[in-house]
């Protein structure tokens, strides 16, 4: 027996639905990779720092996070993230939550792959440069900020980058929390209608349209930088 | 706060013979198990694409080439219900219906180790990949000036220095199928991170349950990775500095 495919279920009120969904996995996204990329190069200077307790708790953070799986992060955030919000804010414990879960746990949850990163990336500048930086009379984060994090930057683009793939195909996984971002919404549209198989082959094509053509973007670009 | 802390819950009953300790421990035998299985197809297939990648033309290494982009290029999530409720529906002849007709349990195990299998293949070929090209070019070519046909250059010369050279690398994948298994969790496989939801269900007692499996996830990502130390020690080339370069 054949499938019958019948894609008429994807009409104008489902583009619109997945659109919106698509906005909130675009969301999720640009603020987990600007808040992961901040928090990442706090921890990954922290990590390199003289002061143990400071390295001792990044490197302590970093791994934590690398060990536990985002599905198990997901659920963690969206267990202390209300109860801190009404407790502190007083907020009612009917708000809708799982959009600031989500957004905490994802930025939190980066930050410690994007530390891993920004620490390779600080470390593959030369010696020779934070000497210099030194013997100009700089001191140790005027050298950090001036002289060793842009050439570190630059190099980690393509990397940093890249990430950000991975990490918007994770923002799907925000389904555990029944937050309608793009693959919630299209899965959701496939089981009202009963088209599931259609709307997961669509939802996998635009993914991977989307994650194809950003990683196209990142080789040229890597060659751009090489060069 | 007033939250009531129960460290006790573990041992309560959950069922008659049964306490939530059990259960979390046969999620946890599910995260083990699901695991192993996955990474046992991800390395066949990713060893035999990372080969294809590297072979001379532009046919075969091109075919492998959309198999990495594929498979990398779409959520895990993604694929993974795409192999639950896609595949069975659209596999020819009488396939998909015996699939449709196995009990649940065996149906989602079968869709998550064949979705976590082939994800992890992606990326161990591009390892492979790495490693084979990272042999000087003339190993290549004297393994075939000695008249060695080009399957037994690699099983000779190239392979066994390539999947060396891979170990390190090959140890962070191996962590990860542990903690990528638990999106299966999410098509009803009872996983460890399955467990943990049925247990708050269950007691109501979330920050204990999230603690407990959080540190049965870390033991996990120890073992693999006290597996993997134990395997790159065995299987170091005498002689061989640890960094790969001769002594």
């Amino acid at each position: 027996m054949t499938y019958d495919f019948d894609f008429s279920v994807i009409d104008a009120s489902a583009l619109a639905v997945l659109a919106e969904g698509m906005a909130i996995s675009l969301r999720i996204a640009a603020v987990a990779v600007a808040a992961g990329i901040a928090w990442g190069t706090l921890l990954a200077l922290m990590r390199m720092s003289r002061w143990r307790a400071l390295s001792w708790f990044a490197a302590a953070y970093v791994n934590l996070f690398r060990s536990v799986p985002l599905v198990m992060v997901l659920l963690w955030f969206f267990l202390i993230v209300p109860q801190f919000l009404q407790s502190v804010l007083g907020l009612s414990p009917a708000t809708d939550t799982r959009m600031a879960s989500a957004l905490v746990a994802f930025a939190l949850f980066e930050a410690a792959y994007y530390a891993e990163i920004i620490r390779a990336g600080i470390q593959s500048v030369a010696r020779g440069q934070l000497g210099a930086a030194y013997a100009l009379g700089m001191r140790h984060w005027q050298a950090m900020r001036f002289v060793i994090l842009p050439q570190a930057f630059r190099n980690m683009v393509p990397m940093l980058l890249t990430q950000a793939i991975v990490l918007f195909q994770d923002t799907a996984l925000v389904y555990v929390i029944a937050l309608s971002d793009f693959f919630g919404a299209a899965y959701g549209i496939g089981e009202r209608g009963g088209r599931i198989v259609e709307m997961l082959l669509l939802a996998g094509a635009v993914y991977f349209v989307i994650c194809f053509s950003a990683s196209l973007l990142v080789r040229f670009c890597r060659k751009r930088i090489s060069t | 706060m007033n939250y009531h802390w129960n460290w006790g819950v573990f041992f309560d009953q959950a069922m008659p013979g049964q306490t939530y300790l059990d259960w979390l421990l046969s999620g946890l035998a599910m995260t083990v198990s699901l695991g192993l299985c996955a990474w046992l197809v991800a390395l066949v297939l990713g060893v035999a694409m990372g080969v294809l990648r590297t072979l001379p033309g532009r046919v075969l290494p091109g075919l492998a080439g959309a198999y990495v982009e594929f498979f990398r290029n779409i959520p895990l999530l993604v694929q993974l219900f795409a192999w639950y409720f896609v595949v069975p529906e659209v596999l020819p002849g009488g396939l998909g219906e015996a699939i449709k007709g196995l009990n649940p349990f065996l149906q989602q195990f079968l869709a998550a180790v064949a979705c976590l299998g082939m994800y992890t293949s992606a990326r161990i070929c591009e390892q492979v990949r790495a490693g084979i090209q990272s042999l000087p070019p003339g190993q290549r070519n004297a393994g075939l000036a000695l008249g060695m046909t080009l399957p037994q250059t690699y099983r000779h010369v190239l392979l066994p220095v390539a999947l060396r050279v891979i170990v390190p690398p090959m140890t962070s994948e191996f962590m990860t199928v542990f903690k990528n298994s638990a999106v299966a969790s999410l098509i009803g496989l009872l996983d460890l991170t399955a467990q943990g939801k049925q247990l708050v269900d269950y007691t109501a007692q979330p920050y204990e349950t999230f603690t407990a499996v959080t540190l049965l996830y870390l033991a996990v990502n120890m073992s693999a990775l006290s597996a993997m130390r134990w395997v790159e020690a065995r299987v170091r080339l005498p002689g061989a500095a640890r960094d790969g370069r001769g002594s």
